[in-house]
C-alpha cells in the first residue's frame, strides 16, 4: 500500500491517481472561489495565502534546517518596501519588481545567515530579533521610505490587465502561492532539502559527511528570506498602504507561531497553521462582534476588566495555543492529523 | 549623559541578571521575563490606587507576588514540557509572555499611566557640578545592593551552592540529594523577584503594557553578549550598553539610538560566537 519500492516513487509529486484527482479538485475550488464569495472573504483568503507563503518559507528555516529566526518581519518589510519603491521610483512592472525586491530580501537573508554558522539557540534568536527591529527602525527613519507616514501602493497592471480589486488580485496571488508551495515541496525532496534536514539533525555530523555547512545554512536563510520578501511584496498590495508600524516584533512572533502551531518540518502543517492563526487573528480583532461570546465578554469586561483592552484577548488565546501545542503535541496540527488518520485507518476494529 | 546612561543600564542590568539566573540553571532563554515584571508592577499599582495601601506594604506584596508567579510558572508550565529543546523553550516562554501581556492590557487598559511614587521622577539633586535625578540614584543604588546580595547568595549560601550544582550536572546533583525540581522553582522565583525590581523602578516614569519590552530585550542582548552564563559579565555588559546607547543618542543621532545596541550585539557575536567572557562551548556530536 504505502510501501515505497524505489527512489523515484518516493520523490514523485503525486503518490496515486486519487491524489491527482483531489489536487485538481482543490485547484478548481480555489480558482472558482471568488465567483461565489463575498469581497470580505476574498480579502481573508488573500491574507491567508500571503501568510502561507511566509510560513512555508520560515518552516524551511526553522523546521527543516533547525535555525531559529525571530526577524522575519524584517524580510517581510524589505519585500513590501522594495516592491513599492521599485515600481514607483524606478518604473518597474509588478512582475519584475516583486522578485527583485524578494532577491534583495534574500541578500539580507544571506548576510544574516553568515553569523548563523557560529551561533545557535538563544544567541541566534537575539541576533535575528535584533535584525528585525533594526530594519523596521531604519525604514521608519529614512525619508526615501516615506518615514513614519508610510507609502501608498500603486495599481498593478500586467499587460492589458489592471488589478484594483481584491478579487482580481486574488487570481494572481493564488497562482503565485501554488507555484511557490509546489517549488518548496519539491525542494525538500531534493539533495538540497535532504542536506537541510541533515543539518537540523546534527550539523557537525552533516559537515563531516560532506555537507557544505557554509553553503547550505546561508542558502536556507536566503530562500526563507526570499519567500518572506515575496509575501511582503504581495502584502503591500493587499493593504494598499504600508507604514513601519506594521512590521513589528509581534509579526515575527506570529510567523513563528504559525510554523510551530502547524507543526515543525511539515508543509501541511505550515499551511494549516497559517490558515488557523490568520482566521483567528481576523476574527478576534473584533471579538465583541462574535455572537453570544461577545456579549458575555462585554459584560465581563465592564465589571472586572477594562473595556479598552478587550481586543488584547487575542494575545491570551494565541499564547495559550502556543503553550498547549508545545506541551502536549510538539508536532503541532500535523501531529494531530497523523494521529487521527492512524486512529481511523483500522476503523471499526 | 554618562550618568543617565548608567541609570538606564541599571534596569537593563537587572533584567539581564534575571534572565541569566534562569538560563544558568535550566538553559531556558526566558522571553517572558519582561512580562513577569510587568504584571508585578501593575499589581503594585492596583494595590496602591484601588486598595489605598501604604507604599512599603504594596511593594512588599508585589515582590511576594512576583516570587509566587515565578514559582507557579515553572511548576505549571515549564516542568510539563516534554523533550525540552531550545526552540521549544523559546516558543513556550513567548507563549507565556503573550498570555500575560494580553491579560495585563485587558485588565488595566492599554493607555499610558504612571505609578504614584513618593519620589517625583523629574526631581533632581546636585552633587558638585553634576545633577542627578533622584529616581536614577535610587535605581542605581538598589541595583547595586541587589547584585551584591545575589553575589553573596550564590557564593556563600547552601541554596546558592545547590543551584550551582544543578547547573553543572543535574543528575549528579540529584544523586547527592539536591531536589533539582525545587531548585528550579526557587530559581524562577528569585529571577522573577529581580525582574520585578526593575519593573517597579521603571513604572514611576512610564507605565503601559509594552513598557518592559525594551529593557527586557536590551537586558537579554547584554546577557547574550557576554555568554548568558556569567552574572557579573551580564551586569558589566548591560551598563556598557546603556552608556554607549546614551552617548550615541547624544552625540551622533538620537533617531538610531535604540538600534545601536543590536548592531553591537550582532557585531560582537560574529567575532565571539559564545560571548565575550565565556569559554567556548564544545558540543558533542
Amino acid at each position: 500500500m504505502d510501501m515505497k519500492r524505489d527512489y523515484y516513487e518516493d520523490v514523485r509529486l503525486f503518490s496515486s491517481p486519487a491524489v491527482v484527482f483531489w489536487f485538481i479538485a482543490l485547484l478548481g475550488a480555489l480558482y472558482l472561489f471568488p465567483f461565489f464569495a463575498e469581497n470580505y472573504y476574498v480579502y481573508v483568503a488573500n491574507y491567508i495565502a500571503i501568510n502561507m507563503i511566509v510560513a512555508t518559507g520560515l518552516n524551511l528555516l526553522v523546521g527543516y534546517t533547525g535555525q531559529i529566526s525571530l526577524g522575519h518581519a524584517g524580510f517581510f518589510a524589505i519585500g513590501a518596501y522594495g516592491t513599492i519603491i521599485l515600481m514607483a521610483k524606478a518604473g518597474f512592472p509588478f512582475l519584475l519588481a516583486l522578485p527583485c525586491a524578494a532577491l534583495v530580501a534574500a541578500g539580507f537573508g544571506f548576510l544574516l545567515g553568515l553569523p548563523s554558522l557560529r551561533l545557535e539557540g538563544p544567541y541566534l534568536a537575539i541576533a535575528t530579533l535584533g535584525f528585525g527591529l533594526t530594519i523596521t527602525q531604519v525604514i521608519g527613519r529614512m525619508t526615501v521610505f516615506g518615514g513614519r507616514e508610510g507609502l501608498h501602493a500603486p495599481d498593478i497592471t500586467i499587460g492589458p490587465w489592471v488589478m484594483d480589486t481584491d478579487k482580481e488580485f486574488y487570481f494572481l496571488l493564488i497562482t503565485l502561492t501554488i507555484l511557490l508551495l509546489l517549488f518548496m515541496r519539491n525542494l525538500i525532496r531534493t539533495r538540497v532539502g535532504r542536506a537541510f534536514i541533515a543539518i537540523r539533525d546534527a550539523d557537525i555530523a552533516a559537515g563531516t559527511m560532506g555537507v557544505n555547512l557554509l553553503y547550505y545554512k546561508t542558502l536556507a536563510f536566503a530562500i526563507s528570506a526570499f519567500y518572506a520578501g515575496i509575501g511582503g511584496g504581495l502584502y503591500a498590495f493587499v493593504l494598499k498602504f504600508i507604514e513601519p508600524e506594521i512590521f513589528t516584533l509581534m509579526m515575527s512572533i506570529m510567523f513563528l507561531a504559525m510554523v510551530v502551531v502547524g507543526g515543525l518540518g511539515s508543509m501541511m502543517g505550515s499551511i494549516a497553521g497559517a490558515i488557523l492563526l490568520c482566521w483567528l487573528d481576523l476574527k478576534l480583532r473584533n471579538i465583541l462582534d462574535i455572537p453570544y461570546i461577545g456579549d458575555w465578554l462585554e459584560e465581563l469586561s465592564k465589571n472586572w476588566f477594562s473595556i479598552t483592552g478587550v481586543s488584547n484577548i487575542q494575545f491570551i488565546i494565541f499564547g495559550t495555543i502556543m503553550i498547549l501545542i508545545m506541551l502536549y503535541e510538539p508536532l503541532g496540527l500535523y501531529g494531530v492529523w497523523i494521529r487521527t488518520k492512524r486512529y481511523w485507518r483500522t476503523w471499526p476494529f | 549623559m554618562i550618568v543617565s546612561g548608567i541609570a538606564v543600564g541599571s534596569s537593563y542590568a537587572l533584567m539581564g541578571l534575571a534572565m541569566v539566573i534562569i538560563y544558568k540553571t535550566s538553559e531556558v532563554p526566558n522571553f517572558a521575563q519582561g512580562e513577569m515584571a510587568l504584571v508585578s508592577s501593575f499589581f503594585a499599582m492596583m494595590l496602591l490606587t484601588s486598595f489605598n495601601l501604604n507604599i512599603y506594604l504594596a511593594f512588599s506584596l508585589a515582590f511576594m507576588f512576583a516570587v509566587i508567579l515565578g514559582c507557579f510558572l515553572e511548576f505549571a508550565v515549564l516542568r510539563r514540557a516534554k523533550e525540552p529543546n531550545v526552540l521549544g523553550m523559546i516558543v513556550i516562554t513567548i507563549g507565556i509572555e503573550m498570555v500575560i501581556l494580553g491579560f495585563v492590557s485587558w485588565k488595566f487598559g492599554a493607555e499610558q499611566k504612571t505609578m504614584p511614587f513618593p519620589i517625583d521622577p523629574y526631581e533632581s539633586l546636585f552633587i558638585g557640578e553634576i545633577f542627578l535625578k533622584k529616581l536614577d540614584v535610587l535605581t542605581l543604588v538598589s541595583a547595586l545592593c541587589l547584585m551584591a546580595v545575589l553575589f553573596l547568595f550564590f557564593r556563600f549560601s547552601k541554596l546558592g551552592l545547590a543551584m550551582k550544582a544543578t547547573q553543572q550536572n543535574s543528575v549528579a546533583a540529584r544523586i547527592v540529594g539536591v531536589r533539582t525540581n525545587r531548585i528550579m522553582m526557587t530559581t524562577w522565583g528569585i529571577s522573577s523577584l529581580v525582574g520585578s525590581v526593575a519593573g517597579l523602578l521603571i513604572s514611576p516614569t512610564i507605565m503601559h503594557p509594552y513598557m518592559m519590552w525594551d529593557p527586557m530585550l536590551k537586558g537579554f542582548a547584554a546577557a547574550v553578549m557576554v555568554g548568558m552564563t556569567s552574572l557579573p559579565g551580564a551586569v558589566v555588559a548591560a551598563y556598557m550598553l546603556g552608556i554607549i546607547e546614551n552617548l550615541f543618542g547624544g552625540y551622533i543621532s538620537i533617531e538610531f539610538k535604540t538600534v545601536v545596541a543590536f548592531v553591537i550585539i550582532v557585531a560582537v557575536l560574529c567575532f565571539k560566537p559564545s560571548g565575550l567572557f565565556a569559554r567556548h562551548y564544545v558540543k558533542k556530536v
